[in-house]
């Protein structure tokens, strides 16, 4: 009777994830959603708590006063620019997490465990380390704590594919002889090790892939937990996850126009370290203004469209620049704001940081939705975007960006681009947007240049 | 044996699938929203941490179990409570009700 409520408690939990996310297709129902989604997990764990196995709480309370304290200072401390290591970092517990039951459940049964669960173990352990190791390399590099540059060596991908082919089979050799505690752990370090080796090679500008894809592997490992634990809610959720982190993998990567192969193996980025001799030539035809040349242009105008980029979220200019777009709506200007699928760091980053400066919802358009109005509008702002402003991905075929989705930002009457220096993006690619005749370039930090704008306005 | 390995793949795939279609509903606006909150979902491997923890098995068990279960838990309570704080400051324009 109580395994048989238990189990209600978790087909009703199930319900309540999939409608959550089900929310989360609207702004409008999309509180309500996260809402349900936590109802739903309060539920399967009330349920668990009555589990015949559990004989005593103190452990599992002090575990969870912790972990409450720590989840709830996170939550509510962490800016949003912050949201990437965020992520990453719970990517990396939830990899723990996984990686420690399963090595657990090893411990208990050790010899005894049958084909099946010695599979599912093997692949929760597997995946829980790489998905542990891995974030923490991510979260790492977002933080600048190891270098964004891409670290490549030779034979790189193939002692890569080595180690996870020693790994897996360890675990199919383990079906058979389940008793082998030193092959296990074995592939457990392995498993640490393939994380760090994988994110290793992989670029800054490749974060938003890197971090969909483990956010994929972490769904999978829980996923693997509950092939282990014979728990259905495990497997509903890490599915649920898992087929989340890939769908973001496959939308970021063709916003990129590259193939998952080619981000998890190709080491992209690394072309930055030979393109310095080259950039020198852009800078010839530089049409460079003044704050109040950029007023004028802008003030002048009917439409202006406003392409927010990394560089936007690094010098914090979100709520000058919404200050910016007050003025001119209240000039009569309409002004809406055009976001690239990889704009900032994670996907869907950049509407998190423009809707914390209060900036509603529907001046948000997608790559899709604006792309033909750039050839009618007056005035384009580019703040801190780069290669997703590149033409070159459309026109020159020898580009490393040739065949990504871009902003048609050229086409406008008028391009004023905020940028610190010539300094190429995180690509390395020379930009010829920027010598375009229509272009006017103001040099200096995004946030004091859009608050002397600003101010120019006002006048 | 066969039997419930077949029954958890019929779930998964199953699962997957419902994933998979509810998920391209959901617009780019709410793509870091969307992965803070499956996020703040597969933390339900707390359910098999606290088992782990509460169960007495062995002292192993249960240290590990402890662990897992503080980071289970960060991920539950932090990412349903930092979805809710991004997904509160999505805002239509005033004075635009439509």
């Amino acid at each position: 009777m109580r395994t048989f409520l238990i189990q209600v408690a978790y087909l009703a939990a199930s319900v309540l994830f999939i409608l959550g996310l089900r929310g989360l297709s609207s702004p409008e129902t999309a509180r309500r959603g996260n809402l349900l989604a936590a109802m739903g997990m309060l539920l399967a764990i009330v349920g668990t708590l009555f589990h015949k196995d559990i004989i005593s709480y103190e452990w599992i309370i002090v575990g969870m006063v912790i972990g409450s304290a720590i989840g709830a200072a996170m939550a509510i401390f962490m800016p949003m620019t912050a949201m990437p290591e965020r992520i990453a970092l719970s990517h990396s517990f939830g990899g723990l997490a996984a990686a420690l039951v399963g090595v657990s459940e090893y411990y208990r049964h050790a010899g005894e465990l049958g084909a099946v669960k010695m599979t599912a173990i093997g692949f929760e352990v597997l995946l829980g380390a790489l998905t542990f190791t891995g974030s923490l390399m991510a979260f790492g590099k977002l933080q600048g704590l190891i270098t964004g540059v891409p670290v490549t060596y030779r034979f790189q991908n193939s002692s890569n594919i080595s180690l996870l082919m020693i790994s897996l089979g360890i675990i199919g050799y383990m079906i058979f002889v389940p008793s082998q505690h030193v092959l296990f752990y074995l592939m457990l370090v392995l498993g640490f090790l393939i994380g760090v080796l994988l994110v290793l090679p992989i670029g800054g500008a490749d974060m938003p892939v890197v971090i969909s894809l483990l956010n994929s592997y972490a769904g999978l490992a829980a996923a693997a937990t509950g092939f282990v634990l014979s728990n259905n809610i495990l497997i509903i959720s890490g599915a649920l996850d898992g087929a989340s982190g890939f769908l973001l993998s496959v939308i970021m990567s063709k916003a990129m126009n590259r193939s998952f192969t080619n981000v998890v193996f190709g080491a992209f980025g690394s072309v930055a370290e030979t393109a310095p001799a080259e950039t020198g030539s852009a800078t010839g035809g530089v049409n460079e203004g003044t704050i109040e040349d950029a007023a004028t242009v802008l003030w002048n105008a009917q439409a202006v469209i406003i392409v927010p980029g990394y560089g936007m979220a690094v010098s914090q200019a979100q709520h000058a620049l919404r200050e910016l777009a007050d003025l001119l709506d209240s000039a009569n200007v309409t002004v809406k704001y055009a976001i690239h699928p990889v704009a900032g760091r994670m996907p869907g980053h950049m509407n998190v940081l423009l809707a914390e400066a209060n900036v509603a919802y529907d001046q948000l358009y997608d790559l899709d939705d604006i792309n033909g109005e750039f050839s009618r509008t007056d005035a384009v702002l580019v703040v801190g975007a780069n290669d997703v402003v590149n033409p070159a991905a459309k026109r020159n075929p020898t580009s490393p960006i040739y065949g990504m989705p871009v902003l048609n930002v050229e086409e406008a009457r008028a391009v004023i681009v905020l940028k610190r220096s010539m300094k190429p993006g995180f690509a390395g690619i020379e930009n010829e947007l920027f010598v375009q005749p229509n272009t006017m370039m103001v040099f200096g930090d995004a946030k004091r240049t859009l608050t002397k704008l600003v101010e120019a306005l006002k006048k | 044996m066969a039997d419930e390995l077949l029954f958890g793949l019929y779930i998964f795939v199953l699962a997957a699938f419902v994933g998979y279609q509810v998920i391209t509903r959901v617009p780019p606006l709410l793509h870091t929203p969307l992965m803070s909150g499956t996020n703040a979902i597969s933390g339900i491997s707390l359910v098999g941490s606290l088992v782990a923890a509460g169960a007495h098995y062995n002292t192993v068990s249960t240290v590990l179990g402890l662990i897992a279960v503080t980071c289970a838990t960060i991920n539950v309570v932090g990412g349903f409570m930092i979805t809710d704080r991004m997904l509160k400051m999505f805002k239509r324009r005033e004075g635009d009700p439509s």
